[in-house]
């Protein structure tokens, strides 16, 4: 090891964990696992989903207690009983999901449960006031501390969830996934605030499914798999494959492929759609067999853009032609009837029913075709669920589980067999990997590939470059509700999209 | 290309389900219904030399069966996350205007028609303010709990309407004897309108939110409306249908018990709301949606007319009985909670 990359390893860790282990009933979700943050340094955790990352973020936070293993913070061993013991300690963590309260101000949910207190033991609102000016103007956020949170948007609202986070004196910061709902300047900003939480020496771990991030803001990395902790080390030695293969236990190539299909005649035609708020004017035609990706930051209008096509919400003008005919979409029922489906983004929200059986979520949208006369045919509804169970290499116990047991890759695919049931023309794929692990993702995209080969036409809507650019064939890239631009799928590069989407032209 | 997705393994073969049938009903809730059912009817048989006497035992099944006509709506609006507070208002308003039609001389066929479209008109008016407008139903059928008693009260003051023709008696007093058809077996003497009516109902009720597609919707809804919309389930059909159902079956139990009573005050029928929705959650119906079956309905029914009944042979006053209720339906909500709390804490 050369002596400038030793320069790190000089550091005294900050925190470390050794030889953690946990068990849950039929599962050891950790095993002997190692981590050492340093202070000033970004360590990323990297592993698929059930990796054990969520796991140990619990037991760093005191939510989990281990079964073996010491934390040691400073070099002494600590315990955390509970998740107050942690904060003490100088640990915070930023969720995926951060619980936030719409109805309280901005400085309220920043001290909620630790505001100032006056001689009185009431709370001290000048005190807390300024002191959340002062974090967030640490962090530059250009919030008001009196502001509703219900009024801010979502980038902002994520900032004072960070700035929650740091208002307990922390020296560990723990951010699980904490792109995940961001668009790309939004990502920029806040790398910019974890340089500065850097500089002002605090450790950080960052948790991200991204390669791009993790290679962008960390120095340090762990790899997780099945609960141990395989590989760990510095960043700048360490190639992105290395880290791949550490990650899943054998080589995938990760740039996702499409494989060439020959392109048909047009299938949907949309002239003019417009909405009066969410998007204005769109107009492009989607071929046989072909992917056409659909690119834009957060709040662009994608989304409503695509849930008005599925007749979810109502444009204000335009016009969907299908295979020629002119159609009318009024409500969802519609919109399957027509052969257009929507796999939306939000999987556990608008996508599967997660109490329901896998049976009959997959048959959810085509009981027209398990039924006669309105009643249920049972024995019909299985093998429906049974074929496209086993196309989609569903891994499941049984098709009577609920679909909320499954891993999150395994509820997508059951979203998807539930579109593919109905045997449309047009799918459209709504974020389709977001937040699922690497080995599902290139699942998925293989499959859409063997979709578009089949004649059907996919319209992906998606927040990750390699993905785009990866899957699709052209690439139509939306900004503020219009058509920033549309590309053919040779010689196209990131930089172009990222300048269309953004407005720096 | 991807060398995970070339992998292509042999297709592996997914079971249906997991456990037996047998298995299944034994677990369920509705079994722990029927051995509770038959340990208060031996109990009650013990309490009291009169229980086991055919004729008290069809006078006892008064004691659930109007409710339980309302309860199997109610199962189906609880289901898809939905209820309705004003079903007891509605039987009200429905029995005043019977009351009205017999005063204004209309004859049988009238006034049940007066009953059914009362109720249906409530039941529309409900699911309008719901299912069109999007008003959460607590607060809308509050509302309309007050109003639709409200309007009965101003209508009848301190006054009854009685003076309904003697054929209209037929339907909460009559006995299925009185057709000659009826087989005269030992036993079937006994069998009222109500009791056949209360079969019928419970079947048709199984069978659509069971085995048709119809019920298969109240249940996606009642999970996740959102996924049911984004599936093409057409979500405020769904829900105004079940709140024209709660209010058309209001109106036949508002024809039974006004046809039992032989006359209407404005109280008829008071505090039932309650025991609509503590016999449907008490047959294992999810108060916060997604989870219920008909025949668990038909059990809590029967067990609740049968601790009714007991208590009524043992000269238990009535505030007991209500107090009893009350804690049945608390004891009913909290006991999933609580179980899954400890489940959750034993496996943590």
């Amino acid at each position: 090891m050369s002596v400038v990359q030793a320069l790190p390893e000089i550091q005294v860790p900050l925190l470390e964990m050794r030889g953690i282990s946990k068990s849950f009933p039929g599962v050891k979700a950790l095993d002997h696992v190692d981590v050492a943050l340093h202070p000033g340094t970004v360590t990323a955790l990297i592993g698929e989903n059930g990796a054990g990352k969520s796991t140990l973020v619990k037991i760093l936070t005191g939510i989990y207690q281990p079964d073996e293993g010491e934390i040691v913070v400073d070099g002494v061993p600590v315990h955390f009983a509970n998740a107050e013991a942690a904060i003490r300690s100088g640990i915070t963590a930023i969720h995926q999901e951060t619980v936030l309260f719409d109805e309280l101000s901005v400085a309220e949910n920043i001290f909620l449960g630790h505001a100032p207190r006056n001689r009185l033991g009431f709370v001290n609102w000048a005190a807390m006031n300024a002191r959340a000016a002062a974090l967030l103007s640490s962090i530059d956020a250009p919030i008001s501390p009196y502001a509703r949170l219900k009024d801010l948007s979502i980038a902002h609202r994520h900032l004072v969830a960070i700035a929650r986070a740091l208002s307990v004196e922390a020296r560990v910061v723990i951010m699980d996934e904490p792109t995940a709902a961001l668009s790309y300047k939004e990502v920029e900003d806040l790398f910019r605030i974890i340089e500065r939480l850097k500089k002002q020496g605090k450790a950080i771990l960052f948790i991200s499914h991204k390669f791009e991030e993790v290679y962008q803001i960390a120095e340090r990395f762990v790899v997780f798999r099945d609960g141990r902790s395989i590989g760990s080390g510095l960043l700048a030695q360490t190639g992105q494959d290395e880290i791949v293969r550490m990650m899943v236990g054998r080589s995938v190539d990760h740039v996702f492929p499409k494989a060439d299909v020959a392109i048909g005649a047009t299938v949907l035609r949309v002239s003019g759609y417009s909405h009066p708020t969410e998007f204005d004017d769109l107009s492009f035609d989607l071929r046989r067999g072909e992917i056409l990706g659909l690119y834009g930051l957060v709040g662009a209008g994608r989304s409503e853009f695509c849930q008005a096509l599925f007749g979810i919400t109502r444009p204000s003008a335009g016009s969907v032609e299908l295979e020629g005919r002119p159609i009318a979409i009024r409500s969802p029922a519609d919109a399957i009837a027509a052969g257009i489906v929507y796999v939306p983004e939000e999987r556990g929200r608008h996508g599967a029913v997660l109490q329901m059986p896998i049976v009959q979520n997959i048959s959810m949208a085509t009981l027209d075709r398990t039924t006669r006369a309105g009643f249920l045919r049972q024995a019909e509804e299985f093998a429906l669920a049974r074929r496209y169970a086993e196309r989609l290499d569903l891994r499941a116990a049984a098709l009577s589980v609920p679909v909320g047991t499954l891993s999150g890759g395994n509820q997508q695919k059951v979203v998807i067999g539930k579109w593919l049931a109905t045997k449309p023309k047009v799918i459209i794929l709504d974020e389709p990997t977001k937040g699922i692990d690497i080995g599902s993702k290139a699942a998925v995209h293989a499959f859409m590939s063997e979709l578009a080969g089949e004649g059907l036409s996919v319209i992906m809507v998606s927040s990750e470059l390699p993905e785009i650019l990866g899957m699709s064939d052209r690439v139509m890239v939306m900004r503020e509700g219009r058509m920033a631009g549309l590309w053919e799928r040779g010689g196209l590069d990131a930089e172009t999209l990222v300048r269309a989407a953004t407005g720096n032209i | 290309m991807s060398t995970l997705a070339l992998e292509k393994q042999p297709v592996r073969r997914i079971p249906d389900k997991l456990s037996t049938p047998a298995g299944r009903v034994l677990g369920s809730w509705e079994a722990l219904l029927a051995a509770v059912a038959i340990v208060i009817f031996i109990a009650n048989s013990f309490a009291s030399p009169h229980f086991l006497d055919p004729w008290n035992l069809s006078d006892a099944t008064y004691n659930f069966t109007e409710k339980a006509m309302i309860a199997f709506a109610m199962t189906l609006l609880i289901i898809s996350g939905e209820i309705d507070l004003s079903v007891a208002a509605i039987m009200a308003l429905a029995s005043t205007a019977m009351g009205a039609a017999a005063q204004a001389g209309f004859q049988t066929p009238a006034l049940v028609g007066t009953g059914l479209g009362v109720g249906l008109l409530c039941g529309a008016f409900n699911g309008l303010l719901v299912a069109r407008i999007g008003l959460p139903s607590i607060v809308v059928t509050i509302g309309t709990m007050s109003l639709f008693r409200g309007i009965a009260q101003i209508v009848l003051g301190d006054r009854a309407y009685g003076g309904y023709p003697s054929s209209f008696a037929w339907f909460g007093q009559g006995y299925m004897s009185d057709f000659s058809w009826w087989p005269t077996l030992p036993g079937f003497e006994v069998v009222t309108f109500e009791m056949v009516a209360f079969v019928i109902l419970a079947v048709a009720f199984a069978i659509l939110l069971h085995w048709t597609v119809f019920g298969r919707w109240i249940y996606a809804i009642g999970n996740n409306a959102f996924a049911a919309q984004f599936s093409g389930i057409p979500v405020r059909r769904t829900k105004f249908a079940l709140f024209l159902m709660t209010g058309l079956m209001s109106g036949f139990a508002a024809v039974c018990l006004t046809s039992r009573l032989g006359s209407t005050r404005h109280t008829i029928a008071a505090g039932w709301e309650l025991e609509v929705v503590t016999m449907a959650v008490l047959g294992g119906v999810s108060i916060l949606g997604g989870s219920g079956t008909i025949p668990g309905v038909v059990l809590a029914a029967i067990v609740m007319g049968l601790v009714t009944f007991g208590l009524g042979l043992l000269n238990v006053p009535g505030i007991v009985m209500s107090i009893f209720i009350g804690l049945l339906l608390i004891l009913v909500i909290a006991l999933p909670i609580v179980v899954r709390r400890i489940r959750s804490r034993s496996a943590a």
